[in-house]
């Protein structure tokens, strides 16, 4: 069987909780190779919707594949092909590290098991807690013997829910660099993040807000679409300075950071016009390019007046 | 394509469950505290006084006289007549199968030698497994005879029945004759142990699962349900019958209770019971939503199974509806298994009318069992 080019493919997937929606006739292709970024904010049906691309919930309606097999009908097949990995820690914590990878690679049925197992403790940096109790790790290392588990059975797809909430910046980058490294050897990932510099590092991303997709591409595209004016402004007396940018035409945040406040809307002409004031009284304007964080806020807010 | 059942992870699921156990040393604790505290506790047996005892009754001589004996019995609010029989035989079945707590035997030529003034003996044989059932019936018999037979020695007779005791009652408790309490309460505890422990711990292996989110992980892989709770269930059996082992040995060497038939036979019918409440709470764990919950269920359960089986009170001197409740538990069965088998040296005829009960419990908690057990999380 030739591996298929598109490895997730969602088509209106739709998932509700006692007659509430919480995920939207989404849909959603991932290929081969791809690190597919999943934001949005908390509630927003980032989780439902991985848990029914890898049969742990049954979509109300819509249809999916990954790896080509049906996520209904085939679960059962795409399970064994699939590393999930939970937002909450799910391994045991009474069993020790190489404990829990023996577990998961017997259940998996993974070939020479006990290589397999040194083999992905050496590779997440492991060996030397491997005769620790999962429980009494640290955060950070509970997510990387967590990825580890998620990599034992050498999965075609990765489905990561927020893996590196709580982790350190060196680990994350790790992880990231782990990431890239596996995608590279023709792996595929979907990972939930809250993070924007994580964002920043996926091929392309979703932004979904109550349960609706409000946009896909690659970050550069997806700044671009929103359309978004930015400007940073030199900030010299705090509060008094961002409550009346706020109040200006066409702004739609304010946002300190550090020295200065970023100040962004669509409507670029009225924003001109009100900035034109504080430029006159000496205060430093200047343009810059929008980020990602303005974009999903701004998406954001639209979704709620919606 | 992995098959239906996977030998290699349900062997993973066992592994790891004996690794849990042995990392949970309260829960270990618990599994040999349980028994050995019960057996301390329970040294005591709470009395009552039941009546309406099923009784048999076999009249070799059929005589007046000992036809106003069993009339008498039927008037009497302790014995409940439930069956003329044929024959000695069928009167020994009848109480060895615990169908009946009394059979009163009335020798031939009863009433030829009771005219004659020769004291003829009425056999009173009773199970006296439990001692508490069966004492205030049998105090009352004798009373209940002379008034019986004073009723038909009148006239040129009546000098018999002046005279003290015109018949000799002889009483004989069958299978206890010390009619010791605690013979009984002993080998009730291990039903009584069994339950209580195994119930409350697989009840609570699913639900932990759930609240430790390790479920979520779980579900994710190939690992199927019946593999899951097999592997959940299998570990504690051995469990079970460590409890049964410490219960045999106090049973033998700390209360002296005579052990009549055979362990093995014991050990290997107790399977059934041990799975029956293993199933119970796998079945419990999918129905609680966390651990809580689970021991609360698991108590719910106990308490009608310790109150209603016969191990508190004497079944036969609980109202009609309680008997009704009763005889649905396992471990009602499994106490007139456990009994029969250690006290009256049952073998498997006999203790196989206990037998199926169990296994149609068992079956249809199961059913229900695999039935809930979800494959997703909603
Ligand atoms: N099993 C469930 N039963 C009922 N409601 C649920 C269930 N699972 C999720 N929900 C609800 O669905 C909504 C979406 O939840 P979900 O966990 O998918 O969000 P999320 O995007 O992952 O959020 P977060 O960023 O906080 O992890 C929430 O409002 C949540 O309360
Ligand atoms: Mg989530």
């Amino acid at each position: 069987m030739n591996a298929p080019e598109v490895i997730i493919d969602a088509r209106g997937l739709t998932k509700s909780f006692s007659g509430r929606v919480v995920v939207n006739q989404v849909s959603m292709q991932v290929g081969r190779g791809e690190i597919y970024g999943f934001l949005g904010p908390n509630g927003s049906g980032k989780t439902t919707f991985l848990r029914m691309l890898c049969g742990l919930l049954r979509p109300d309606s819509g249809s999916g594949a990954c790896l080509g097999l049906d996520i209904v009908g085939q679960s059962d097949r795409i399970k064994t092909q699939v590393g999930y990995m939970a937002q909450r820690f799910s391994l045991y914590e009474d069993l020790t590290v190489t404990e829990n990878l023996g577990f998961i690679a017997r259940i998996y049925q993974v070939p020479r098991r006990r290589e397999a197992v040194d083999e992905v403790m050496e590779r997440m940096g492991l060996t030397r807690y491997r005769n620790h109790l999962a429980g009494a790790l640290s955060g950070g290392w509970k997510q990387r013997l967590a990825l580890a588990c998620c990599l034992v059975h050498r999965p075609r797809l990765l489905l990561l829910d927020e893996p590196t909430a709580g982790v350190d910046p060196k680990a994350r980058r790790d992880f990231w660099a782990e990431v890239h490294r596996l995608t590279g050897e023709g792996l595929t990932a979907l990972i939930s993040t809250h993070y924007m510099d994580e964002a920043e590092r996926c091929h392309r991303l979703a932004y979904i807000a109550y349960g609706n997709l409000l946009a896909a591409g690659t970050p550069e595209e997806l700044v671009a679409a929103q359309g978004l004016v930015s400007f940073e402004v030199q900030d010299h007396d705090g509060a008094r300075l961002a409550g009346e940018l706020a109040a200006l035409l066409g702004v739609e945040q304010v946002v300190p950071f550090g020295n200065v406040l970023r100040v962004s809307g669509r409507d670029r002409e009225a924003m001109l016009a009100g900035l034109a004031g504080l430029k006159a009284r000496g205060v430093d304007v200047a343009e810059v390019t929008s980020s990602l964080e303005e974009v999903f806020i701004s998406l954001m807010a639209k979704a709620e007046v919606n | 394509m992995a098959g239906f059942f996977s030998l290699a992870r349900f062997a993973a699921m066992v592994a790891k469950e004996f690794v849990q156990m042995r990392r949970d040393r309260v829960t270990f604790g618990m599994m040999v505290g349980i028994p050995l505290m019960q057996l301390i506790l329970f040294g005591y047996a709470i009395n009552s006084d039941p009546r309406h005892l099923p009784t048999a009754i076999w009249d070799a001589d059929r005589s007046p006289f000992s036809r106003a004996v069993a009339a008498g019995m039927r008037n009497s609010r302790y014995f409940d007549v439930v069956r003329e029989c044929a024959g000695e035989a069928e009167a020994d079945e009848l109480l060895r199968l615990g169908r009946v707590q009394f059979v009163l035997t009335v020798p031939a030529g009863f009433g030829r030698d009771l005219v004659k003034g020769q004291q003829p003996v009425l056999l009173l044989e009773a199970d006296a497994t439990d001692p508490s059932a069966t004492s205030g019936a049998v105090g009352a018999f004798r009373a209940l005879v002379d008034q019986a037979l004073a009723r038909e020695l009148r006239g040129p007779l009546a000098g018999l029945a002046a005279a003290a005791g015109p018949v000799e009652v002889r009483v004989h408790p069958r299978y206890n004759p010390e009619a010791e309490t605690r013979y009984n309460i002993v080998p009730g505890l291990m039903g009584v142990v069994l339950t209580m422990t195994l119930v409350i711990i697989t009840g609570l292996a699913i639900t932990r699962e759930r609240e430790r989110g390790t479920m979520e992980n779980l579900l994710s892989t190939p690992v199927r349900p019946v593999e899951v709770m097999l592997g959940k269930i299998v570990p504690y059996i051995m469990v079970g019958y460590m409890q049964m082992g410490l219960i045999v040995v106090a049973a033998k060497y700390l209360f002296q209770v005579p052990i009549q038939g055979s362990l093995t036979l014991l050990f290997v019918l107790s399977f059934v019971f041990i799975a029956a409440n293993l199933a119970m709470g796998v079945t419990f764990s999918t129905l609680a939503r966390n651990q809580l919950q689970a021991v609360q269920m698991s108590f719910f359960y106990f308490l009608p199974n310790i109150m209603l089986s016969g191990f508190m009170f004497p079944f036969r001197g609980m109202p009609q509806w309680a008997q009704a409740v009763g005889s649905v538990l396992p471990l009602t069965h499994y106490l007139r298994l456990v009994r029969g088998i250690l006290l009256k040296g049952n073998g498997l005829a006999e203790a196989a009318t206990h037998l199926w009960p169990l296994a149609a419990f068992l079956a249809v908690v199961l059913v229900i069992g695999v039935a809930r057990y979800r494959r997703t999380l909603d």
